[in-house]
């Protein structure tokens, strides 16, 4: 690892610390805040006794299901768009206030519309998600460089080949950096929706152990979403970097 | 594009949108989704009401604090990492994973700390708008071209003048465009705090009127919102645009 990597695993691991030490001195209240080592230990604990786990399982399908939904959905309505180049036109306003409009102010309407069932919360992950992947779909296609498709036109490739064997590859890296972007946007619409109003779920089980005051199962909770979504970003973050890098435009 | 072509797109897209409501209700009915006909007819009414106002001053009080936080905070950290070098390469990737997190997780923790009341939504809007101002004002102030830097110290500028002449306008589009993304976020962030737990806001008479079945009061809000939203973004865009054109 890096001198700056060391740096910021002790910042992190200093903040941890202090963090703890603060809680046992009592020097943060511990009906507030408890200390970072028992949220660790709740939920191994939590973990080990299975009684969330099938909430744990419902969110995580949640939140696949609305990315897979958003990926593929994104990605049709994006090649489609992208081919008629008047609708894009008139979409453009469209997609440059669609992130700026707080979309859980729908979350409400979905309900009355759905009723309280799984079907709003999907819809949420897949509001949230699925506009990134037409950009991300517009941005690669836009980017396919010109004499791809000369060469295609010199080797007479069909249409079906140029698109799978040039257009796919080279839009390749911007349809990746879409899919991230749908994951995290996934994430939190479904999460977010949860904590609103919802019949079950990991967001539902925080609210409800925030509001039973059980501090130990909500920071166990609180501990595991932080976890999962941090390994996921990263994870997608560093296969991202590798792709760019193999393409030769990447940082270093 | 000329401007009247993109007034009519905005128009088409006005109208697909009231077509796609009336569809909707024509399929799910009167008690889920009113018609936008009446709704729009009653929303006239119910924004001149005190009740309406009364919520509308709660979330603007929450959200004008708000934004003021994550437009300080951000940038105090934005400038900071900018210029010590270190700090921004040990900082960034924190700051990242930080952004890509649903903080509406955290927001438990800050009710605890703050109870139900103003400063708690106020720091939660701000959570939500600190990283993005913090992360492209750092950025903005990393792209300067050495070069700039070169020039100022060969014509003896004063810190001041530096700043002022060189450093502002060299960095303001794509601060601006940080400032832009905070203002959207915090928004978010104010109106999720206040439909989780609050007693007032904009958010709060949203699910308040979803709780009531009332329909058409929580869509004649939703309209409202959604309306306020899209125009500041509009505006804030045209002013970004003008500045990269001017840059």
């Amino acid at each position: 690892m890096s001198k700056v990597g060391w740096i910021r695993l002790a910042v992190i691991v200093l903040a941890i610390g202090l963090l703890e030490v603060c809680c046992r001195t009592k020097l943060i209240n511990p009906k507030v805040v408890i200390p970072p080592s028992e949220m660790a230990d709740a939920l191994v604990q939590m973990l080990i006794s299975g009684q969330v786990n099938g909430q744990i399982a419902r969110t995580f399908g949640i939140v696949l299901l609305a990315a897979a939904i958003s990926i593929v959905a994104g990605f049709a309505i994006g090649v489609v768009i992208h081919a008629i180049p008047r609708v894009r036109q008139a979409l453009d306003p469209f997609f440059a206030t669609y992130y700026a409009v707080p979309i859980f102010i729908f979350y409400p309407v979905m309900i009355v519309i759905f009723g309280l069932s799984i079907m709003p919360i999907v819809l949420m992950g897949v509001a949230t998600a699925v506009v990134a992947m037409i950009i991300a779909t517009l941005n690669g296609l836009d980017r396919i460089p010109r004499v791809l498709t000369k060469v295609a036109r010199v080797h007479r490739m069909g249409t079906v080949s140029t698109a799978l064997r040039l257009k796919l590859p080279a839009a390749a890296p911007h349809l990746f950096t879409g899919v991230k972007l749908v994951v995290s946007y996934a994430f939190i619409g479904v999460i977010a929706s949860e904590f609103i109003l919802a019949p079950a779920g990991l967001g539902r089980v925080i609210a409800d152990a925030y509001s039973d005051f059980n501090n130990r199962r909500m920071y166990a909770m609180m501990l595991l979403l932080v976890i999962v979504a941090t390994a996921v970003n990263m994870l997608l973050h560093v296969f991202d970097q590798r792709w760019a890098e193999r393409r030769g435009i990447g940082k270093s | 594009m000329t401007a009247t072509e993109r007034i009519t797109d905005t128009l088409i897209l006005a109208v697909i949108a009231l077509l796609v409501w009336q569809g909707l209700h024509q399929i799910v009915g009167d008690t889920a989704l009113p018609a936008p006909v009446p709704t729009l007819a009653y929303l006239a009414k119910f924004v001149p009401t005190a009740r309406f106002g009364e919520s509308a001053w709660a979330t603007f009080q929450a959200f004008i604090l708000a934004l003021f936080f994550s437009y300080a905070v951000g940038l105090s950290i934005g400038i900071w990492m900018g210029f010590h070098r270190l700090s921004g390469a040990v900082g960034e990737p924190i700051l990242i994973s930080i952004y890509t997190l649903p903080k509406i997780t955290l927001y438990p923790v800050v009710l605890l700390i703050f109870g139900l009341s103003l400063p708690g939504r106020v720091t939660f809007g701000a959570m939500h708008g600190v990283l993005p101002v913090a992360l492209l004002t750092m950025n903005a102030i990393r792209n300067i071209p050495p070069v700039y830097l070169k020039s100022a110290r060969t014509m003896h500028l004063s810190p001041w003048q530096t700043i002022t002449t060189v450093l502002v306008p060299a960095t303001l589009p794509e601060v601006f465009s940080g400032l832009r993304i905070g203002f959207t976020l915090t928004l978010l962030g104010v109106l999720l705090a206040e439909m989780f737990a609050a007693k007032a806001g904009l958010g709060f008479l949203i699910i308040n009127a979803m709780q009531l079945l009332q329909a058409q009061e929580m869509v004649s809000v939703t309209v409202v919102l959604f309306v306020f939203a899209a125009a500041a973004n509009a505006l804030l865009l045209w002013i970004e645009h003008r500045l990269y054109r001017r840059a």
